[in-house]
């Protein structure tokens, strides 16, 4: 067999993807083995113009993370889908916006306004703002353009896969690989590297009957270390989370955020971890439930951390 | 069964449009509709009839699935709650699954309630267009029956318990009457006379209680109470707490003597506290059982430890001072709630002096004084012994009123005239009703008002609207002046009377929201419990196999009262009698594939259907508990749980087919 061509990119993210596929330790010597590294920025020497010098197809899979927030993320992923026969959204900014994504309950002049007018850090008497294009004595310098909103990756071109997490776990990273190697490919548009089920499946803590009193930021609960972390009054959105982490953070202590994303059957994640939460309040006092719902720090960044552009609910 | 997951894309679905009269068709364009519908996707058959539900309508429906090979039916009529049933069984009689079938509200929710005729039009098109959407997922549900256990718990002694228990107990069905007092007899014990007809309420209701005592097929449980109900319809199981009587009602033989010797005097509540009883006691000399109780809170030998006086007097050694509060549990097929009424506490009124003036009296107090066998002995009198000169009635007090209960009492009007003729029969006092307005709607009533009229009682129409005893000149010393309107002479009133009788509002009994709970049914209106529906299913509930009857339904006289106790009889005669019922098909189910295990629905049931099986480590649902409410389904984060006939895609598809002209 001939060795397939991959390559990797990085758009709206913050490089734990990259990193992420490094992870998988001695893996990565199989990737070398079965595949060569035709473009990957972050690792591997390349151009924008390497990419569009190469004919459509050429590539067989890209594995593309980051979500879509600028003008030019959105070209590279038009043109890495055109060189491309599989594309592969990888991780939770590219299956589903992830935290970059955030950014849509504002809009593009308040982003602008914090960054270079407001925030303490700045320096910028002039008031200057990026524009997409300035002229200087040498010419034309030109910037990509930045969106009002930041958008999937299926939402600019098709995408083949999805493998979520942020970042993917490696032991699922290497999963799927296997799964390249082996050239059995599940039916497209299959999210792969994650289970169908919720992470309370792989979660190793006790759970009981819900019955919630007081919800508490993770730095304020003392958690007993071994009861399920909804049931001590801790947002875990792990309910609502599709699992293959192996929890991860739970069994760092932490609750789940929500990265792997939305069930199979679920319309939509926030809203699914959200009727857990509401469902497991113990009071029927309209009153007494108010103020235990006012205890949940920042509802939209809690329920819809990762995914706010892949929701039905939309803001 | 494993859900639909493609939209299929051949069905032949018929559309058939009710014109109700004119009560759909006059506002609607149905021959506009019927053009607009045929046009539809699947729609492979629109028919239009005046009347729907009527036997050519219903036949129209079963020759058209016959003819067309209809595979889902939508009838646009009114609401489900109507004529589901009707056309379900239309369907199924014509070999089409009941749950192929679709109902659209173009009455209750577009006709009735739009005066716009375009708007009413455009409505009625969205609402077929989501059911045409709908019908494509709909899917065949196996409807499964269980057996009736015959055997009938009725919760509350009053007269409409005691008359329900009878009627069942003389069809061969076993009754368990549970009554949380000493004795049965409820309310209707305390009343001296009954309107319109005057005769004593003893006189007609001991028999009754008696026959309850001594019927076989009556389990006559008194102080005990319900402490769990689980199952559903015909198959209930009940946890009964019997609370310790500290009396051992075998060996008892109610001579009575324990109750002459105790040496404790409590204020009676069956006198309404104007009398006396002991700490052992029953309720009343009739008491049935005649079997007493002890007062744990105010005997003596529980409060310090000695005493024992009715244990020294009581022959048959029947006193057990050691029992405790048992618990049984019994398997019955239906129940029945009459639990009766709590008269309103009219101190939340303070200008009418309850609880400040003694001679201001509680309607119920005003019965036991009139009762012959009450603290005075049928007399009417002042706290000093004095006979009244002047009576004031008070009508409505806390009823029709915003700021306490806005609905009429119902049975007030009546008894206060009765009231004004007892004291005009017992006393030379003149009687004095303010009233609102008089209603007297019963069979009788109107005459009875009539008579009073002539028996020279002075009506005056106003609502009173103080009591106080600060006279203001000669004639108003020592007296209670009430203050009022008289609407029809348009004067202000001071009026000094001896004595003050208020017609207390009937409201539910303080527990009624935890009974409802306990029970899984809902109260409304004023607190009351909920029938299924107030003109077509009165003693029915929204739990079937739980019915209702009497004053805990509304407030009711003995007349409804009873007839309501018979209804409840006779609808569970009609469900045991049958043997059989059918379980709802539209339960929820886990899919087991999904489920991951996290128990957020465990707590969520109110039927208690769902459990976690700890082998497989995932939720599973109780069929025959599961009435297919769909909390679970909502709530559930991995959306493992469906509710059949209301799936996600059901749902969504009519929600798209509402708002998409496009489907």
């Amino acid at each position: 067999m001939a060795k397939l061509k991959i390559a990797k990119y990085w758009a709206d993210g913050c490089g734990g993807c990259d990193v992420s596929l490094l992870d998988t330790d001695a893996k990565i010597l199989e990737v070398a083995a079965i595949a060569d590294i035709v473009f990957w920025p972050i690792a591997v020497d390349g151009k924008y113009s390497d990419l569009e010098a190469a004919k459509p197809g050429e590539i067989d899979i890209t594995f593309f993370n980051g979500a879509i927030h600028t003008a030019e993320h959105e070209h590279i992923a038009q043109l890495m889908r055109e060189k491309s026969k599989i594309m592969v959204a990888y991780g939770s900014c590219a299956c589903m916006g992830g935290i970059p994504s955030l950014a849509n309950t504002t809009d593009r002049e308040s982003i602008f306004e914090t960054v270079y007018h407001l925030a303490p850090s700045n320096d910028n008497p002039r008031g200057v703002e990026p524009q997409t294009r300035t002229k200087v004595p040498e010419g034309v310098l030109s910037l990509p353009m930045l969106y009002e909103r930041v958008k999937r990756l299926d939402e600019c071109v098709e995408v083949d896969y999805y493998l979520p997490g942020c970042p993917p776990f490696y032991k699922r990273v290497a999963d799927v690989i296997d799964v390249i190697a082996s050239g059995k490919l599940p039916p497209k548009g299959s999210v792969v590297g994650a289970k169908d089920k919720a992470l309370c499946e792989e979660c190793p803590r006790e759970r009981h009957e819900k019955k919630v009193k007081e919800f508490k930021r993770p730095q304020f609960a003392q958690d007993d270390g071994k009861t399920c972390l909804l049931e001590q009054g801790i947002v875990c959105v792990g309910v609502a989370t599709r699992g293959g982490c192996e929890a991860r953070c739970i069994n760092a202590n932490m609750p789940c955020r929500g990265c792997y994303g939305l069930l199979p059957e679920a319309m939509d994640q926030g809203a699914s971890a959200l009727s857990a939460v509401a469902s497991i309040i113990d009071s029927n006092d309209p009153k007494e439930i108010e103020k235990v719902v006012n205890q949940i720090a920042d509802p939209l960044g809690t329920f819809y951390r990762f995914g706010l552009p892949q929701q039905r609910v939309r803001i | 069964m494993a859900k639909i997951t493609k939209k299929p894309d051949k069905e032949k679905i018929g559309v058939f449009l009710c014109h109700c009269g004119t009560n759909i068709a006059g506002v609607v364009d149905i021959p506009a509709l019927a053009g607009y519908t045929r046009d539809l996707p699947g729609v492979e058959m629109v028919d239009e009839y005046k009347f729907m539900c009527s036997q050519p309508g219903q036949d129209l429906i079963k020759d058209s699935i016959k003819k067309h090979k209809l595979t889902k039916v939508i009838v646009a009529a009114c609401s489900p709650l109507m004529h589901e049933n009707t056309f379900r069984k239309a369907c199924e009689e014509a070999g089409l699954n009941r749950y192929c079938f679709i109902m659209v509200n173009n009455r209750e929710h577009n006709s009735w309630v739009t005066e716009d005729k375009a708007l009413a039009l455009q409505k009625a098109k969205d609402l077929i267009r989501g059911a045409v959407a709908r019908a494509f997922w709909l899917e065949p549900l196996e409807v499964k029956e269980v057996g009736v256990n015959p055997n009938v718990l009725i919760l509350g002694g009053g007269i409409a318990g005691i008359q329900a228990a009878l009627d069942l107990a003389e069809s061969g069905r076993t009754v368990y009457l549970v009554e949380r007092e000493q004795s049965i007899g409820g309310n209707m014990a305390k009343f001296d006379k009954t309107f319109p007809t005057l005769d004593c309420a003893a006189c007609i209701l001991t028999p009754k209680m008696v026959s309850v005592g001594q019927h076989p097929n009556i389990k006559l449980w008194n102080y005990a109470e319900v402490d769990e109900v689980s199952g559903f319809v015909g198959n209930f199981k009940v946890k009964v707490r019997h609370k310790a009587t500290s009396v051992n009602f075998e060996k008892c033989t109610g001579c009575g003597i324990c109750q002459e010797k105790c040496p404790v005097k409590r204020p009676s509540e069956f006198d309404e506290g104007l009398g006396n009883r002991k700490a052992i006691y029953t309720l009343f000399a009739q008491a049935v059982p005649n079997k007493p109780v002890i007062d744990r809170v105010n005997c003596t030998y529980y409060i310090k430890g000695k005493c024992k006086v009715c244990e020294k007097f009581c022959e048959p050694k029947a006193i057990d001072f050691e029992m405790k509060d048992s618990v049984e549990e019994i398997e019955v097929g239906s129940i029945i709630l009459a639990t009766g009424f709590h008269l309103w506490e009219a101190g939340q009124m303070p200008e009418l002096g309850m609880g400040k003036y003694p001679n201001v009296l509680t309607s119920l107090q005003f019965e036991r004084m009139s009762n012959s066998s009450g603290p005075t002995l049928g007399k009417i009198l002042l706290k000093d012994g004095r006979e009244p000169e002047s009576v004031a009635i008070l009508h409505c007090t806390g009823s029709r009123d915003v700021n306490y209960h806005e609905y009429c009492s119902r049975v007030c009007c009546m008894y206060a005239l009765k009231f004004a003729h007892l004291i005009k029969e017992k006393t030379k006092a003149h009687v004095y009703n303010f009233y609102i307005d008089m209603r007297c709607f019963g069979k009788g009533y109107e005459e009875f008002y009539h008579r009073l009229l002539e028996e020279n009682v002075t009506f005056i129409r106003g609502k009173a609207a103080s009591v106080t005893d600060r006279a203001e000149n000669e004639s108003e010393s020592g007296k209670l002046i009430v203050m009022g309107e008289d609407t029809l002479s348009q004067k202000l009133l001071r009026l000094p009377v001896d004595m003050v009788i208020l017609t207390n509002a009937i409201e539910p009994q303080l527990d009624a929201q935890e009974v409802a709970r306990k029970f899984k049914i809902s109260c409304a209106g004023g607190g009351f419990f909920l029938e299924k529906h107030p003109k077509l299913a009165p003693v029915a509930t929204a739990s079937d196999g739980v019915f209702i009857a009497g004053a805990c339904q509304s407030p009711k006289d003995i007349p409804d009262t009873v007839a309501q106790g018979q209804a409840a009889a006779s609808a569970v005669f009609a469900l045991t009698q049958r043997g059989k019922v059918e379980l709802e098909a539209t339960t929820a189910i886990v899919d087991e594939e999904l489920c991951s295990g996290c128990e957020i629905c465990l707590s969520l049931c109110p039927y208690q259907a769902i459990s976690h099986n700890a082998e497989k480590k995932i939720s599973a649902i109780n069929d025959a508990l599961c009435k297919g409410c769909g909390t679970c389904a909502a709530a559930c984060p991995s959306k493992a749980i469906f509710a059949r006939h209301y799936t996600n895609q059901q749902i969504l598809a009519e929600l798209e087919g509402v708002l998409n002209e496009r489907i």
